[in-house]
């Protein structure tokens, strides 16, 4: 005992804060070393991305209280990496992320586990991600922010239970509702709190999102300007850029020479024949002879100037410049605030926060609030639905439905999988509920939450998502009050 | 596609080679090694500065284990400058990295002239009167110099140099300049050729919107002796006009005309920001001058010269709707008249060279030409020394940030981060750093803020129970990810001043990791 006072610990720094009472905290702080080492025991966090930010978060993280970590993160290490993704050496280039720096910061860090995942965010189960108390996002892609945002809502209505051990989460949380069965005893249900991340040059952006209580990423989508596009008639008919010329070789020229050959963004050889090929020749040749006088144009397009190998890059792949700082600064800001989400040991960020160091430095915390018909943590999608419909009737619904147009959809209700179109055990198990109708299968009750996942497309991009429903049973309501009333 | 430079692609991106170039030149030199300084090198290593200096006299602790990442359990014991040393060279081959075993506090007291072998120092983790002593050693030696410290959940970051002057700021919205308000004879004549009522309707919508506005200007000049809409009714008028124009709905170029017309109504001249630096005392030049005054010097004769009130033109175009060959012709009218604005304030730099007594080619056309470029964005930012911040503190400054809402918290912590250093001078501790004493400390905190207010001339003002309360919580402790926020911010602002690129922080930024709302102190 007094040699554990008097023998360093190696959480020193951290003890002052995790220890002592302190004034400015969350309400439900109980500081103590049974906090630290629950939070070193039990606190599972999943870091999403192991890029620039992810790299950061999960040092970042293993260094402040947490031993039990996760990542997913489905690319593998390329050069262009090394500049900030300060995990991976170039020796590493080709190996998946999430495993190369799960690994370097085991080593570096002794007592931390750190869970690798290569793969997609889309391939885990969605169970896969109720085993975390907060989820931590290191992405670039507003796709994979959008999916994980509805996940974590999902979870909140659904109301699977929380699973760790240690009771203190809910308390430490302070954020779960609570709700109480009828024989008034509460039900804790897990609200994921997310924190998020982003970074562009020397701007960014850290926010905290609580399922139920503050804005969710879908509210405030309109925060991410959509990519800008040129027009396909500016492209072949009046280019004035370089990007313009760029864009002409990517995405008209390439099909016109290689038909059935998909443009590879990551193919070296693709990237220089829209360079060398296309941005001066084809440039000046092919897209003014399709038009008017050849002569004049090809003279005129040959005045437009700053065609690079990397600008070429920069456009076709959509590059966003990324530096180590900036990274840096974003992610100990999403370390700190996921330490305090757990632990209570100070206030939290409310709720959203921008980094710009282009002039000065300038950090602004905006308290956004939530978009009441938001799709994914408002009340949900109306539907009105005949008793009668069928299970493969209300699928093939959602395809058409033009708030939805949701194709390929697995239907979930509570903690039931009603319809799975994957992997091929769960879609024989559940196929034979195509022909039962749904009211049934969600129980006769006349209004409910379903959820439901699958692709939309988008600017003619598939991407993965989900929705929630709110389904409302036409003519059901006498029928189930009764019900009830029998049953109790 | 230099192979080598791959890695940096995505950085390159952003600063280009030339601010690669001068990253790969600089040599840094980090005062105490702990995570503060170990996350602001890391940062610095990865994007490749030349060379590295870690000064720390301590050796590695258990505790250390817990808070920096650039050290591992077979450290313990060992100098920790070393180890970090070792592990900051992993990051990056390309960078020289040495250590020296010692203090820093020693260092700065024993061997002033040891930091003017370095570009810049990054200086963490130390004590007011360090500080104070190291600022004025690098300002004497012309070395750039930063501090950083990393405190609970507060901190701060302080550049400190007597001037940086910016020629590529980079700002993230900056108007264009297309002079429509006041167009040169040139992009007059280029407009005059052309016909706005053109009949061919696919001509007439890839009319660029500048050959638009230039053209519609004039026509309204003419009749209203020389004078541009000003007035609101005016402004309203004229877009009635353009809208007039069209012949069909979809005409984009008529539409961005419109939407830029806002262009045609402001003022003719420079901005007053401009006018301070032209103004500035340092524009009157001489042998000791830098290359950067002289081009403001010959700036300030342009302007009154040639420029006819305006800075020389940038020389290109923001992309819009037009026809290919009006958009490069166009663009050609644009660098022709950046070219012969180039050539006259080149003209005007070299004949201030000679009269300063300096080689007239002293200063590159390259360097010129950037400066033209970027003429209307340049940044002069100057720091105090530190001594003089705080022996002549900014009193009405200090007043409005303790009594401003958005402020107070930030200046409380500015307060507190000084007071502790007070009361570890007087008690060899910081408080809150040992077991037991917290309410003691709690006390001699609060007898310390006094008296800094009063040094400050503010009293009366009082810091918060809650914030002095929690600043003995934080007992001196360097959180993980505070320092790592902390070295982030250092880290970029190395950035800015080595390469010269971006406008640094011009006061102390004080971080508040109780809520994220950090300020930047102007004090």
């Amino acid at each position: 005992m007094a040699e554990s006072t008097v023998q360093q610990s190696r959480s020193r720094d951290l003890d002052k804060l995790l220890l002592k009472p302190g004034n400015l905290v969350a309400p439900t702080f109980e500081p103590g070393v049974q906090l630290r080492d629950d939070l070193q025991e039990y606190a599972r966090i999943l870091v999403i991305g192991a890029g620039g930010l992810g790299c950061e978060l999960l040092k970042d993280l293993a260094l402040s209280g947490f031993k039990n970590l996760e990542v997913i993160d489905m690319d593998r290490i390329e050069v262009t990496n090394l500049n900030r993704q300060f995990l991976f050496r170039l020796e590493d280039v080709g190996k998946p992320k999430a495993e190369v720096a799960a690994k370097r910061v085991m080593e570096r860090v002794s007592g931390v586990n750190i869970v690798p995942h290569f793969c997609r965010i889309e391939d885990k189960e969605i169970d896969f991600y109720k085993d975390f108390i907060i989820i931590v996002l290191g992405l670039d892609s507003i796709e994979a922010r959008s999916y994980i945002n509805a996940v974590a809502h999902a979870f909140q209505i659904q109301g699977w239970y929380v699973m760790i051990a240690s009771h203190t989460w809910n308390k430490a949380l302070n954020v779960v509702p609570q709700k109480y069965d009828s024989d008034d005893n509460p039900i804790e249900e897990t609200v994921k709190p997310m924190v998020d991340g982003g970074t562009e040059g020397f701007k960014g952006h850290a926010r905290v999102i609580i399922p139920g209580s503050t804005p969710c990423f879908e509210c405030t989508i309109w925060l991410f300007p959509p990519q800008v596009k040129f027009p396909l008639c500016t492209l072949a008919e009046t280019p004035r850029t370089a990007a313009h010329c760029i864009e002409y070789a990517h995405l008209i020229k390439w099909d016109e020479v290689h038909s059935g050959k998909t443009f590879d963004p990551d193919d070296p050889e693709h990237m220089k024949w829209v360079y060398t090929e296309l941005s001066f020749k084809v440039c000046l040749f092919n897209m003014c002879s399709s038009h008017v006088p050849q002569a004049v144009k090809r003279a005129e397009l040959f005045g437009i100037q700053g065609v690079t190998y990397s600008l070429t890059q920069g456009v076709v792949k959509n590059i966003i410049p990324a530096i180590a700082s900036t990274n840096a600064i974003i992610s100990a800001a999403c370390t700190l605030e996921t330490l305090k989400l757990a632990s209570g040991c100070s206030k939290t960020l409310s709720n959203y926060l921008t980094y710009n160091g282009v002039e000065g430095l300038h950090i602004k915390v905006t308290e956004f609030v939530k978009d009441k018909d938001c799709l994914v943590c408002g009340p949900g999608v109306l539907l009105e639905l005949d008793t009668s419909v069928t299970l493969q009737k209300f699928i093939d619904m959602l395809e058409e439905h033009p708030k939805l147009l949701l194709s390929k959809a697995s239907v979930r209700h509570r903690a039931t999988n009603l319809y799975m179109q994957a992997p091929p055990v769960l879609e024989e198990m559940t196929r034979s509920n195509l022909n039962l109708p749904l009211f049934e299968l969600m129980g006769k009750v006349p209004k409910d939450i379903i959820h439901v996942t699958g692709t939309t497309s988008k600017d003619d991009k598939k991407t993965s998502c989900l929705r929630k429903l709110c389904l409302v049973f036409k003519g059901a309501d006498a029928v189930t009050d009764l019900d009830m009333a029998v049953g109790a | 596609m230099a192979e080598p430079k791959t890695k940096y692609d995505r950085q390159l991106r952003i600063w280009g080679e030339q601010g690669q170039t001068a990253l790969e030149k600089a040599s840094i030199c980090l005062l105490n090694c702990g995570p503060t300084g170990s996350e602001t090198l890391k940062n610095l290593v990865l994007g490749g500065v030349g060379s590295i200096t870690v000064i720390d006299g301590s050796k590695v602790e258990l505790g250390d284990l817990g808070n920096n990442f650039m050290v591992d359990e077979s450290c313990v014991g060992q100098s920790k400058a070393k180890c970090v040393c070792t592990f900051l060279q992993e990051l990056n081959d390309a960078v020289k990295a040495k250590f020296i075993e010692e203090y820093p506090e020693a260092l700065v007291d024993s061997n002033p002239s040891f930091f003017s072998q370095f570009t810049l120092v990054v200086a963490t983790q130390l004590a007011e009167d360090s500080m104070v002593k190291l600022d004025k050693i690098c300002r004497e030696a012309n070395v750039l110099l930063i501090f950083a410290r990393s405190y609970g959940l507060t901190g701060f970051v302080r550049n400190s140099v007597k001037e940086h002057a910016v020629i590529e700021s980079k700002p993230d919205h900056f108007l264009d300049d297309l002079r429509l308000n006041n167009p040169w004879p040139e992009l007059k004549r280029f407009a005059e050729s052309i016909d706005l009522k053109v009949a061919d309707p696919v001509a007439h919508k890839h009319t660029p919107y500048v050959v638009i506005l230039v053209k519609m200007a004039e026509e309204w000049a003419k009749a209203h002796g020389g004078a541009l809409p000003s007035t609101r009714d005016e402004k309203k008028e004229f877009k009635e006009l353009l809208k007039a124009g069209m012949v069909a709905i979809d005409e984009d170029n008529y539409r961005e005309a419109i939407e830029a017309s806002f262009k045609v109504f402001a003022p003719r001249g420079i901005s007053s920001d401009l006018l301070q630096i032209i103004h500035d005392s340092c524009s009157e030049v001489d042998s000791n001058s830098s290359d950067f005054w002289v081009m403001v010097a010959a700036l300030k004769e342009f302007i009154v010269n040639e420029g006819g009130g305006e800075a020389p033109l940038e020389g290109s175009i923001p992309d819009m709707t037009s026809s290919t060959e009006l958009y490069v012709n166009l663009q050609k009218i644009y660098l022709a008249k950046a070219e012969a604005d180039f050539l006259v304030i080149q003209q005007r730099v070299k004949s201030i060279l000679k009269r300063i007594g300096r080689d007239p080619d002293s200063i590159s056309k390259t360097m010129i030409k950037s400066f033209c470029k970027n003429a209307r964005k340049l940044k002069v930012c100057r720091y105090r020394l530190i001594e003089d911040e705080f022996s002549n503190p900014a009193v009405p400054e200090v007043q409005k940030y303790l009594t401003d809402e958005e402020y107070s918290v930030a200046m409380g912590f500015y307060i507190l981060l000084r007071a502790v250093d007070r009361f570890s001078a007087n008690y060899n501790s910081f408080p809150g750093q040992f077991e037991g004493e917290m309410d003691e400390d709690i006390s001699r905190l609060k007898t310390a803020v006094v008296g800094l207010l009063n040094d400050l001339g503010c009293n009366g003002s009082t810091v918060t129970e809650d914030l002095i309360n929690e600043m003995c919580r934080f007992g001196a402790s360097e959180l993980h990810a505070v320092a790592a926020f902390i070295g982030g911010i250092a880290s970029q602002e190395v950035i800015k001043l080595i390469t010269k690129q971006f406008v640094p922080m011009v006061g102390t930024f004080i971080f508040n990791g109780i809520d994220q709302k950090s300020q930047l102190l102007a004090l």
